[in-house]
């Protein structure tokens, strides 16, 4: 399968690349990861004339911690993660999350930001930075501006970028103290999207009571989805197994999944609450000190 | 559309060439260089049989461009053999029967030579997670992890 033709360009400063897509229009795509892009082009689902190669671009490939956010560059790659020890002793849920998406293969070359940028449901980083309450940084001829994740994905395949903006951070602030994550997936073999799959963020306060939770769901609706009324139940109790048990069955019906040959709408609504009664057992645990 | 000039090693060679950007790495060591040890399987990024390592990482040359390696360094399946003597991979293949059609089996040694370079004792489990993105339909992976713990060993002790 081979592409159809298109311009290749390889800026060496961001500015070139903002400058490129300002002249370029709508018809430029940004080629980082291009773990989507590529195939995407080779089955012509996608035909783009003007390709910017931003791998070119140096000091873009950062995940560091400082002012108490861990922050993520534009060229990161997902295997980074997996190998990073402030994720691991700060934000596990980022390294579960990595290890699930594609293959190692492909998380060589993928990005973290390019995860996001794509808008697609199915993938997987959004919900956990739904449950992380990231901040996605986008940068344009007017400079920098911060969007909320819950903002960044209003519809398919749609972000709340313009086009000509660059997401070149994620912004993740490092969870407080007897904070706990998980990222649990199903997904029919390595390298396939999620039937559906639930992130969990949660802290306790010193009763042990939940102090904020944060649930991400993906590949059951249009766009990623944010559980807000299984969040806000779950604000300031005790998280026992009944409780568990009632905020999947909320975040359950907050789902919108529909039948394809992964699944029936009935079977991906149970999975969603089956999984998120999982990661709620998972992210206590965790937050409680345990592994 | 107007062709570029990129300069690639590959493996060990340096080739200067004009492409077209829209040209995959896979077609290009193929069909430009004639270097036809990297399979083309799926061709949609799953099986893994076109692996290369590209500056020390394995990736799948069916989802790169070429234009995105100028600059760059490839090792393909051809530049695994050193001075007429097998890779410690390449031989572990052989004495372990870690192929049955072979159509695999260059993807699998990229994957293996990258990985082994990062993870020099590792369980079979960790090999396994390594090439959970190379298919093999034949094998049913067992005689290719014994290949992977036979170079490894053999690395060890010949201290590479």
């Amino acid at each position: 399968m081979i592409p159809r033709s298109f311009e290749y360009y390889s800026p060496r400063t961001l500015d070139e690349a903002i400058a490129l897509l300002q002249k370029l229009g709508p018809e430029a795509k940004l080629l980082s990861g291009g773990q989507s892009l590529i195939p995407m082009m080779k089955l012509r689902l996608l035909s783009p004339e003007h390709i910017v190669d931003i791998n070119r671009i140096p000091d873009l490939d950062y995940i560091s911690e400082t002012d108490g956010h861990l922050k993520i560059g534009a060229l990161a790659r997902e295997h980074e993660l997996e190998s990073s020890e402030v994720v691991k002793n700060k934000v596990p849920i980022l390294a579960d999350t990595a290890k699930v998406i594609a293959d190692p293969l492909v998380r060589s070359q993928a990005t973290i930001c390019g995860n996001l940028a794509h808008g697609d449901p199915a993938n997987d980083h959004p919900a956990t930075m739904l449950a992380l309450g990231a901040t996605v940084v986008a940068t344009g001829p007017g400079g920098k501006r911060e969007i909320g994740i819950e903002d960044f994905f209003p519809g398919l395949f749609t972000t709340a970028l313009e086009p000509e903006e660059i997401l070149t951070e994620i912004k993740i602030p490092i969870p407080p103290p007897r904070s706990g994550g998980a990222y649990l997936k199903l997904e029919r073999k390595v390298g396939d999207f999620a039937t559906a799959g639930v992130a969990v963020q949660i802290t306790l306060d010193e009763s042990g009571a939940c102090k904020r939770a944060g649930l991400g769901l993906t590949n059951v609706g249009m766009t990623p989805i944010k559980a807000r009324q299984a969040e806000s139940f779950l604000n300031g109790k005790q998280l026992d197994d009944a409780t568990i048990q009632q905020a999947a069955e909320i975040a359950a019906s907050e789902s919108q999944p529909m039948d394809d040959i992964r699944g029936s709408a009935d079977y991906k609504r149970d999975l969603v609450r089956v999984l998120t009664a999982r990661a709620l057992t998972t992210a206590l645990n965790r937050a409680k000190g345990g592994a | 559309m107007a062709k570029i000039p990129i300069t690639v090693t590959v493996n060990g060679v340096e080739h200067s060439t004009e492409i077209e950007p829209r040209l995959l790495l896979v077609h290009f060591l193929r069909e430009n260089l004639r270097l036809t040890g990297t399979h083309i399987g799926c061709d949609t990024s799953h099986c893994g049989a076109c692996t290369v390592v590209l500056d020390g990482k394995p990736i799948k040359s069916c989802t790169a461009f070429a234009v995105q390696a100028d600059g760059r360094s490839i090792l393909t399946v051809e530049g695994l053999e050193q001075d007429g003597k097998l890779h410690p991979l390449q031989d572990g293949f052989f004495q372990e029967h870690g192929l049955q059609c072979g159509y695999c089996t260059p993807g699998m040694l990229m994957t293996g030579y990258a990985f082994l370079k990062e993870n020099s004792d590792p369980s079979d489990d960790e090999i396994r997670q390594a090439i959970s993105g190379n298919l093999c339909r034949c094998t049913g992976y067992v005689n290719i992890v014994k290949a992977y713990q036979y170079a490894a060993q053999k690395m060890r002790e010949g201290g590479a």
